[in-house]
């Protein structure tokens, strides 16, 4: 409990920690999300060349 | 002067996207290790301050915070130059990768700073302390560099024209570095970075370097973390990146 309270200081010592770990995890998420919506988006550029690459009946014709 | 072979994959994105998706889980592993041992160390193994008490403990952690804001920038502005130089598209990537990562950790040494500044020098905030300033003004460098990217429509001029900034504003780094030597600050001299020996105790220097080490390393996690959607995404209609996704007409 006394190593909770850090001698009082509890407030000043665990909310800096806080927000340095609060930092490292949005920039883990935000590396991770920004991955996912390229791949994302890479695979819907993907697929919409594909759709325009389909000949047309006429084309067929 | 010939170049090794493995110099000129560098600035392959492939075999980077590659090279990165295997560094990055060794990384995060050893980030994570060191991160814990390094906060258990700091928080109940090292003694508290004489003058200070507990709440030196937070030394443990904006130091470090710090030093990567600046490590983030000098990675930025040198990524930028490269790229604007040599025209190398992956060394831009670097530099966009790098700026959100330096902006965050510029934020945090800032607050971290400011919430020890309360119980040790009695303000959270000193407008004459120069290296409060000088780290302010790199915060608004990476802003600046993202709000200057996000102006222009076209990536190619976004990248060669917030370059010139990235390179102009290494210059702050030094200064914020020497500020307190240069300077009146409210911040004391160099402790640990300086010629002679470093004026920590020993049983407190340990998780201070273990700490150096930790966010050293999750910095270079972070940004190959981020570097890798930079990738896909600046790479989105090349043939490996369609590979990659699932296509078939490679």
């Amino acid at each position: 409990m006394e190593f909770l309270r850090m001698g009082g200081e509890a407030a000043y010592v665990w909310s800096a920690y806080g927000i340095t770990l609060a930092v490292v995890l949005f920039n883990a998420w935000w590396a991770r999300w920004t991955h996912q919506q390229a791949l994302e988006r890479a695979r819907a550029s993907l697929s919409e060349n594909r759709t325009l690459k389909k000949p047309t009946v006429r084309q067929v014709e | 002067m010939r170049l090794p072979r493995w110099f000129h994959l560098l600035g392959s994105p492939p075999f980077v996207y590659g090279l990165a998706g295997r560094l990055v889980p060794w990384l995060r592993a050893i980030a994570i290790v060191l991160l814990i041992v390094g906060a258990y160390w700091g928080l109940a193994v090292a003694p508290p301050d004489r003058v200070q008490g507990e709440v030196y403990r937070i030394l443990f952690l904006h130091p470090q915070v710090a030093y990567i804001s600046m490590m983030a920038y000098v990675v930025m502005a040198v990524s930028a130059g490269i790229g604007f130089i040599w025209r190398i598209k992956l060394a831009h990537a670097v530099a966009v990768t790098a700026a959100p990562i330096g902006t965050t950790f510029t934020a945090c040494a800032l607050a971290t700073g400011a919430i020890w500044g309360r119980p040790t020098w009695g303000t959270f905030w000193q407008w004459t302390d120069p290296r409060i300033m000088s780290e302010t003004l790199l915060l608004f460098l990476f802003l600046g560099y993202l709000a200057l990217r996000a102006a222009f429509d076209d990536r190619d001029k976004a990248d060669r024209v917030s370059a010139i900034l990235a390179v102009v504003g290494v210059v702050n780094v030094p200064i914020i570095h020497y500020s307190v030597i240069w300077w009146n600050s409210l911040h004391q001299g160099p402790s640990f970075m300086k010629l002679d020996k470093p004026s920590i105790a020993p049983e407190m220097l340990t998780p201070f370097l273990i700490m150096i080490a930790a966010f050293t390393v999750c910095f270079y996690w972070l940004l190959l973390n981020g570097l890798r959607g930079q990738i896909v995404e600046r790479e989105r209609d090349t043939r490996w990146v369609k590979q990659l996704v699932g296509g078939h007409e490679a």
